[in-house]
Formats: C-alpha cells, structure tokens, sequence
C-alpha cells in the first residue's frame, strides 16, 4: 500500500514547458480522448503535431486521423460522437469556414465535440495573426464558446469543457477560443494535473438513450419540415440555457480537485475592478498587455480595471448587468470587426450594449476595435483607450466606434 | 533578479529551427531551476519552414509572473540582453518573412548587451558584417561550424547546450550555470551535453565593441503606407518590366535587366553566393532560365550577372551550368559588398581573376545537413582540432582548417 506522502507525490501536478496548444493536446491525452481528427493549418495545426506525438511516444492512445480537408475532419467526429466516443477537432480561420456545414448541423444533433479554434485572421489577405472572427462565425449555432488567455488556463478549460459539452443536461459543441500567436505558439511552465484527478473531475461520456449502437436502434437526422423544426431547435435553446448552471458547478468542481480557482463566477475575469471608475473589456490574450498598462496607470492614480471574457457563448448577462453598473463607463476592446453592425462596431461591444440595455443603470459604452490580424496590443495604445473611456465617464459622447493602432 | 531578461536566438529556416528551440526551451527550463519563471516562443510572422530564411526565437525570463506578463503577448521584445546568432552568415543582418527590410543583427541589444556567434570566423571578420551600434556590446564567439541539419533530423552536436553554458558565463545574473547544468541533464538526461555546457561556460571568447565599430553600411528600410494610401481589394500594382542597360566598355545599350521588387531583398536569406568567371561562360542561358528568382541580368554583352539584391543563395545556377569552372558558389562571410560581377570584370579582368580565385577557395558545402556520410565525423575533428584552443583574436586559418572555414553554411 502507498504511504500518505508516495501519494501526496503521485496526486502532486507536474510542470511542464509547453504552449497554449500543446496544452490542449496534453488536456486530450489526459480527457482520454477516443476518436482525433486533424486537418493543418496554422496555428490550429501545433495542437496536431502535439498529438501525434503523444500517440506515437506511446503516451497517448486514439484513433487519430488525418482527414483530406476540414469538412470531412468535422463530419468524422460528429459520427464519431454519436456512437459515444469521446472526440476532440479544431482548426483555425478558413479552415474553420471550411467545416462550416459540418459546425452548423453539430449542435441540433446534441453532438458534445469540444474544439480548439487556434484563431486566425480570415482571408483575404492571407494572414497568420489573431482574430476573433473565425470562431465568432459560429455565435448563432448552438456552439458554446469560451476564450482563454494562458496556456494553464487552455488545459484546465479543455477539461471543463468535455465535462460541460458532455453533460446530458446540455450536449452542445464546445469551441476554445485560442488567440494565434501568443497563446499558441507560446511556450510558459503549465501545471499537468495527475491523471487519478482529472479522472475524478471528468466522467465517462455517456449519451445514453441517444447513443447510436446496433443495440440501441436509432435514426439521427431524418428531414423534417415547418411542422417539426421550431420544436427542435427550441430544444437547443433549452440545452444552452441550462449551461450556466453546469458551468458554474464544472467550475466549482475544479477548483475542489484541482485546486486552482476561477471564482464565484467563472464567465469572466475581473482584475483591479473593486475601486474602479472606468474598465476596460475584452477576450484572449490581449489581457497581457491590458492589466500591464492598468498597474502602470492604477500607480498614476487611474482608478481603471479590466473584465476579461471567458465565456461568450453563453453570454452572461446577468452577472454582467451587476458588475458593469459598478462602473461609470466600459471601453470594449475588439478583436474582430462587425462591419455594417450597429455603430459600425466589434461583436463584443454591441453583445454588451445589448446586454447592458434592460440594466437600470447603464454606463457608457464605447466601442474600440484594436489588434487586428494579430497588430500587437500595446500599452500605449491601452492608455489611448483608457483615456478615452475616462472621457465618455465625463460625459462626452463618444459613440463612434474607434480603431485604435491604425496606420492613418 | 530584479528585472525580466531577454535572449533572442537568430537561425536559419528549417536547418536550425530546432537548435533555436531547444536553446530557448532550454534557457526558460534552466530558469525554472532557479525558481524563476520564463517564456519561449517563435517570431510568429516567420516563416521557419523555408530553406535559409532568417528567423528568430525568444526566451524571456522573469522574477515572477507579473513581471513576466509585460513582455507576453508580443511577437518579439523590443530590447534584449542576448542576441544569439547560430549561424555567422546572419551577422551581415536579418531580413525574414516576418518584417520589410534588414534588421542590423544587434539591433534589439541593450547597451552593454551581449551577441553571441556561433562561428569559426575571427572578431575582426565578424565586424566586418555586424553593423556598427553607438551604445558598447559584448560580442562572444562560440568556436562552432554552424549546425545545420534536415528538415526532421536534429544534429546533436552539442551546440545548443554549449551556447546555453556561455549566456551562464555572460549574463550570470539571468542563469547560473549550475541552473543550466541541471535543466540539461532532466532534459536531455545526458552527461555528456552537461560537460559540453561547463566546457563552454570556462572557454568563453569575447570582446567589448566600442560604438562605432563594425560594418557602416545604412541597413535598408521602408515606410509602411497608411490604409487611406493603399489600394483597395488587396491589390498591388505590378512593378515596371525593366529593360537594357550601357556596356560601360563600348558605350552601348543592350541585354535586358528586370526591375525587381523593391519591398524584398534577398541578402540575408543566403548563406552563399554565385561567383561567375565571365571568360568561360559559354553563354547557353541555362542559369538564366534555372534561377527561380531571376536574379540574372542579361549584359550587353550576353553574358550572365548574377544581382545579389534577388539572390537568395539556392545554387541551382552552379547545378545546371555546363561549364566545370564558370558558376561557383562561394559562402556569403566572405564578402562584404553586393557589387555586380560583371562590372568589376569589366573594369579591371586581371583583378577580377585574382579576387575570383581567392573567393572560390572559400566553396561551402554543397547544401545543409547531413549530405555526406562521414562528414559530421569530419567537422567534429576540425573544431575539437583548431576552434576551441585559439584565442579567437585571430582569423581561425590554416591549411587543415578549410573544410571547417568554409563550412556548414
């Protein structure tokens, strides 16, 4: 038998130097995924090369397939998943579009497939560099969406989301936002979970009476017309609607197994927020840049903080609504565009207006669209929208949306 | 440590993406024994997986996380403490995919910061191609034939960790070495690339660069247009066709030169050059038609120029010229221009066959990597044999030591 301290060291994490993707495929190994299928494209495809060398290092055990493009890549795990195999996919910008029939029949077929969106400037022009639109694609769907700014954060959020996408209440798809470059392609020291924990934390995948097996008879997808189809996709929006609960409890869960705390409330993340007269808004790794710039003006004596956006689908309002009215105005960083949108703004910044609308008290908003196609964040340009932010505080109207780092 | 450090490691695309990442890797995990935190990451916008082209990888490392967090999110630090050049050919600057014009390769150095080469050159060749910096610098050498190898084969060479042992004798503030002895050996569990790491770290070669010292040329550089400058639906106008040019011998116009592209030149993605003896070319064009980046102007005279600023150093031209002695490559260190061949043979032919005969003794290796069987044997003898005992304030020269001289590029 173990001794206490043998199994303190077996439960202990180890760390490890690796990247936001590699982190994900070591989440894959540890999740125990059945069936992977791979198409390339950077910087989705760090996640495969991780992969295949887990699988043949010995380390990891899979059906892995490489498929012929990421339509059929996606069709895969779909099938896959309803014969209740594990699954896990990805891609990246137009590779994501690629799949695009294939990402929107997955969540009316309750099909739980977790995916890492490696995000990626769409084409044209053909370009490496971060943004939001690839995943953003798939808003309307049925596809959860959750965006991540560390590669710890990647691992643990790849665990809750099978536990999450596959929770009986719920079975919807999952995307992780995962910003090209800085969290991808960047390796830190990430703290790998025993495997007898993550196996606690995360239950078989059973789709029950939905499973699609010799034994269990069934017919998935059969054509339906006006008669059936506001019926069904009702029945989507019930799932979705259940999710903040199962969030909530997945995210509790974690921080009881693992340790590690995402808050009260796991949607998104408030840094320096308790004092604060303005904050800034955003997802994904422009949180570097951001909380840097908010320590350097909090030492100025700008009382400035940051909400960071976990979880965007589903959106949450409520818990929104109670921290933004703390505020006297939000500058809502975009890494994407809306073109045509209502103030010709970024998703995000409208989401919040919408969000924002029924509060009784509703500050400011103002829409910023920054570090496009993977454009650095930097700090000053933070301070520009900080100041701005400040300025709509103030009483200025500033309902324009405003391109901040462009080259005029 | 009260301050995150950065290091930056310049490589050759595919032949050394390996090497840069296992000294960056190595770098953060030699941190983390210290107790102290790190990131190792690629210059996103590279291209690493195309032959030669200059790229680059990072390590940063930190007290703590917040600290580290101001240089996250960034595709390369604005200033670093250690330049890392693992190939002497990129000391003449670093164009890559990643950026328009040439990056001086000490750019990024802090004041007092140190470049580290990897190179059997002496300091006075090496200056010759650095560009000149007006804050001091510290330039080491690491006595090293270039590592280069394939595009999945990794040549265990030792170099990693010996460049790994001399940033813990420079910058002993950032790592100890006994932080880097101890990450090598959970890396890589080998003793013997731990012994290479201490050999390196106690035979460390290296100067101070006063400002002003080095290569004076101006590097190029451009503007980026604002979006109201450019032209919309992504497109971009085609440049002239070009046309031909004065015999500066007879006075007359004729051949034809290509104007090229003005955002993108080529002299640091080479690691070698052609040089062309005029006298034998049988002028059969076969060079002209091969070169995949048309870098030939057709003289006046129907001979064949090769124009360094196009020249991306493949060797296709010396492969498919007919004529044992006409095209050559030769590797890029030995020269310090990008002057056209054909007018230096115009003005002066005598001259030009003695310059051309002292440029062809300095023939590299046909391509990178492990081309040849024995050769790695044969590079390992030439740098235990010469490079590491000399003093390094001399060219490393001799008549054993021009298979490692000229070599690995």
């Amino acid at each position: 038998m173990a001794t206490i301290r043998e199994r303190e060291v077996a439960l202990a994490d180890k760390e490890e130097l690796i990247s936001g993707s590699e982190a994900i495929a070591v989440a894959c190994k540890l999740a125990d995924v059945d069936v992977i299928t791979a198409y390339p494209i950077r910087p989705y495809d760090t996640v495969m090369q991780y992969v295949a060398k887990l699988i043949s290092n010995g380390e990891m055990d899979c059906e892995y397939i490489v498929a012929e493009s990421e339509h059929s890549q996606f069709e895969m795990v779909k099938h896959a998943s309803a014969v209740g195999a594990r699954v896990f996919v990805g891609s990246s910008g137009v590779g994501w579009m690629y799949a695009f029939e294939a990402l929107t029949v997955t969540p009316a077929l309750r099909i739980p497939m977790v995916a890492m969106v490696g995000n990626r400037a769409l084409d044209d022009p053909g370009a490496f560099g971060v943004e939001h639109n690839d995943a953003l694609a798939v808003r309307d769907l049925g596809w959860m969406l959750v965006w991540v700014d560390t590669a710890q954060e990647a691992l643990d959020t790849a665990l809750l989301a099978w536990r999450i996408a596959e929770d009986r209440r719920i079975l919807l798809p999952c995307a992780i936002g995962c910003d090209g470059a800085f969290l991808t392609h960047s390796q830190t020291m990430v703290k790998i979970p025993a495997q007898e924990k993550v196996n606690e934390f995360l239950p078989r995948y059973d789709r029950a009476e939905l499973t699609l097996h010799p034994d269990n008879p069934i017919t998935i997808a059969p054509q339906a017309n006006e008669d059936w189809v506001m019926e069904i996709r009702k029945q989507n929006d019930a799932a979705i609607r259940r999710a903040p609960g199962v969030i909530k409890e997945a995210y509790a869960d974690l921080e009881r197994i693992f340790g590690r705390r995402y808050g009260e409330n796991p949607f998104f993340e408030e840094y320096e927020t308790d004092d604060a007269d303005v904050v800034l808004f955003g997802m994904g790794t422009m949180s570097m840049p951001v909380k840097v710039a908010v320590r350097k003006m909090r030492k100025e004596g700008k009382k400035v903080g940051f909400v960071r956006l976990r979880w965007f689908r589903p959106f949450p309002v409520d818990e929104l609504q109670r921290s933004l009215s703390r505020f006297k105005a939000v500058g809502v960083i975009d890494r994407d565009y809306s073109f045509g949108s209502p103030y010709f703004s970024g998703v995000v910044a409208n989401e919040v207006r919408t969000a924002l609308y029924s509060a009784e008290k509703r500050p400011p908003v103002v829409g910023f669209i920054c570090g496009l196609g993977g454009r650095e964040v930097t700090v000053p340009n933070v301070r520009e929208m900080t100041d701005m932010t400040f300025r709509a505080a103030s009483g200025e109207r500033l309902t324009d949306t405003y391109w901040i780092g462009l080259r005029e | 440590m009260d301050r995150s450090y950065a290091v930056e490691i310049v490589y050759r695309g595919i032949f050394q993406k390996t090497l840069a990442k296992h000294i960056s890797r190595g770098l953060v995990l030699a941190a983390a024994k210290e107790g102290k935190t790190g990131i190792s990451f690629g210059r996103y916008g590279d291209s690493p997986e195309r032959n030669g082209i200059p790229a680059k990888n990072f390590a940063i490392i930190a007290p703590d996380d917040e600290t580290l967090e101001e240089s996250m999110s960034q595709y390369e630090p604005k200033h670093v403490d250690v330049t890392v050049s693992v190939d002497d050919t990129l000391c003449k600057g670093v164009e890559s995919w990643a950026w328009y014009g040439l990056q001086p390769i000490n750019r990024l150095l802090n004041p007092s910061g140190k470049l580290v080469v990897s190179s059997m050159l002496g300091f006075d060749d090496l200056l010759r191609m650095v560009h000149t910096k007006d804050v001091p610098y510290e330039l080491a050498i690491v006595r090293d034939i270039p590592a280069f190898s394939g595009l999945w084969v990794y040549k265990d060479d030792h170099t990693d960790v010996r460049i790994l042992g001399t940033i813990a004798r420079l910058v002993p503030e950032m790592l100890s070495l006994k932080a880097v002895e101890a990450a090598i050996l959970e890396e890589w569990k080998d003793e013997l690339k731990m012994l290479s790491a201490r050999k390196a770290y106690e035979r460390v070669e290296s100067i101070l660069v006063p400002p002003g010292a080095g290569n004076a040329e101006t590097p190029y550089e451009f503007t980026l247009p604002g979006w109201k400058e450019m032209a919309e639906g992504v497109t971009i106008r085609s440049i002239e066709m070009g046309g031909g040019f004065v015999d500066p011998e007879t006075g007359k116009t004729g051949g034809y030169r290509p104007v090229v592209n003005p955002y993108f030149k080529k002299f640091s993605t080479r690691t070698m050059r052609p040089v062309v003896n005029f006298d034998t070319c049988i002028k059969c064009t076969l060079c002209w038609l091969a070169c995949p980046d048309s870098c030939f102007d057709v003289t006046p005279d129907q001979l064949y120029d090769a124009r360094m600023e196009s020249c991306c150093g493949c060797g296709v031209c010396e492969a498919v010229c007919p004529i044992d002695d006409c095209v050559t490559m030769v590797n890029e260190s030995e020269f310090t221009d990008n002057a056209s061949q054909w007018e230096m043979w115009k003005a002066d032919k005598t001259g030009y066959h003695t310059w051309l005969a002292e440029k062809i003794q300095h023939r590299p290796e046909r391509s990178h990597g492990f081309q040849v069987r024995g050769l790695y044997e044969k590079q390992i003898k030439a740098m235990a044999g010469v490079g590491m005992t000399k003093s390094g304030q001399e060219k490393v020269g001799g008549e054993d030591t021009t298979e490692a001289s000229a070599g690995g590029s």
